[in-house]
This record gives structure tokens, sequence and C-alpha cells, in this order.
């Protein structure tokens, strides 16, 4: 029984330069400070970061894994908190996400509906803010 | 400096976007969502949807093209340079699924200036052909104001 409270299986994710560059090809977003050193360092950043909506999908995953079905998230939002950097290596960047059912209400159709508020870690920091889903849940 | 004048202004609605089922299994696959809603077209139907489902910040793809169009307009006055993204969020009124055709049209709701950055809300409204909204996105951006 899902209820508040109810914690989300813990998704370990890691993030490579490659990531980067499939995220951009697929969502259109060609920023240079999303694979290049260079541009990220002269606006000074420590080096090239994630996307902010490529960390964004990758939390909504937490919540999709567990529900099983992308097509039943209602509502989704996030503050950019802290920046996602991405080291040009193998192993890339850790993200650890992990999540609490803080309510389920009942629509007027019978449908329960769970808050989900998600908590993404990078390098020990919080990088997303008031990161909530809401989604449907069957039966 | 950006204009305040466009502030409450809604701007000429996007050019219509058809949703294609590859563009959905290559954003499915760039971001690991792995369900077979998002690839398959048989398991989609068979759990009710007309067609592949996209992942749900999928909608980005399409609004963020139109979204840079503004911010790059000189008449506007914005940074682009230096922007950062400060928050978003997306509500999805039904899934967006492969084969819909959709408008997007940018609502300028607020600008504001503080501690040396202008912060700027726009709202996406979008619809289907048949004019039902299909989901609302919100962002804020935010650009270091001159010193």
């Amino acid at each position: 029984m899902i209820e508040k409270g109810t914690e989300l299986p813990p998704l370990p994710l890691r993030v490579t330069r490659a990531d980067l560059v499939r995220y951009a090809g697929a969502s259109g977003d060609f920023n240079p400070i999303h694979w290049s050193d260079r541009v990220a360092t002269a606006v000074g950043l420590p080096g090239v970061i994630a996307h902010g909506m490529l960390t964004m999908a990758l939390a909504a995953r937490l919540v999709t894994d567990w529900v099983g079905d992308p097509a039943a998230v209602r509502s989704y939002s996030v503050r950019f908190t802290r920046p996602v950097v991405v080291p040009d290596d193998d192993e890339g960047a850790l993200l650890e996400l992990s999540g609490k059912v803080t309510a389920v209400t009942e629509g007027d159709d019978g449908t329960r509906v769970a808050s989900v508020l998600i908590t993404a870690r990078f390098d020990e920091k919080t990088v997303l803010g008031k990161a909530v889903a809401e989604v449907t849940l069957k039966g | 400096m950006p204009d305040p004048s466009f502030v409450g202004r809604a701007l000429p609605p996007s050019a219509p976007y058809t949703v294609g089922r590859e563009k959905i299994r290559e954003f499915a696959l760039a971001i690991g969502e792995g369900a077979s809603v998002c690839t398959d077209v048989g398991a989609a139907r068979a759990a009710g949807h007309r067609d592949v489902v996209a992942p749900p910040t999928f909608s980005v793809t399409f609004t963020m093209p139109h979204i840079e169009a503004f911010l790059k307009d000189p008449a506007f006055g914005w940074d682009y340079s230096r922007m950062v993204h400060g928050d978003q969020s997306i509500t999805l009124h039904r899934p967006i699924c492969g084969g819909d055709v959709l408008t997007t049209t940018i609502h300028v709701e607020d600008l504001k200036t503080r501690a040396g950055s202008h912060m700027l809300t726009l709202r996406c409204e979008i619809v289907d052909a048949a004019d039902e909204s299909v989901a609302t996105t919100r962002l804020m951006l935010v650009t270091q104001a001159d010193a």
C-alpha cells in the first residue's frame, strides 16, 4: 500500500560526457557549457555541467521506474540549485536519487494521486530544490 | 535591460510541431527511460494510448527553440549568453503521444530585477490540433543585470 511516508527505491545514476552529447542531440540544447570545458570555464563554471533539464529528466526516472509508467506523471516541478559537474572520464558524475511520498489524494473519479518529493544529490549536496512529482496510482 | 512592457503579453503561437515516434524513442534513450510504452507502439496501444508516450519532460524539445527565439530577439533585450535556468514546472493535462500536432504559445508572466539579476518567468500553453489543452509549462530564467 502506497501512503504518506512510503519511500521509493533509491536510484543511483552515472552521467558521462557521452550522456551529455546524446542528450544535447535528443533535446536540441547545444549550449557549449554542456560539452566544452573551454566555454564552461570561461563563464566561471568549474567545468562542463549537465543540462538542468537532463538532471530533471533523470530525477523523474526515480518516479517512473517506481510506478512503471511514464504516462502516470501529471505534474513535475524542480528548482535548479547547484550544477552537476561532469568530468571528462569514464566514470562521469554520480547522481543519487531518492524520494518519499508526501501525500496521497483521491480524485472525484476515485483515482489516487501520490505527491513524491525527490532528492537529487551530487557530490554529497542536493542539486534540485522542491522537486515534486504528482503521479496517478493504479488500482 | 529587458523591456518590461513585454510582461503580460502572449507571443504569437509557434508553428505546429508534429511529435515523432522516433523523436520520442531518441529522447527516451537519451534519459535512460526504458518503459516499453515510450518505444513500442504495440505496448503503448495495449496500455490504452494512441501511440508511443513521451517521457514527462519531453516538451522541452519543442518549447525551447521557441523560447530561445524570443530571448534572442533584440527587441526584448535579454542577455542570453549569461542565462541560467532557475526553475521549471510541467503540468500534463494528458500524456503527449507520437503523432500529436502541437502548438505552443509563450506568455510573458513576470520580470523582476533583484540583487543584480533579472528574473524572467515564462508560461507555455501547449494545445493539440483540436485546440484542446495538452500541457502547461512554466520556467524561470535568470541573467545578470548590467553593473
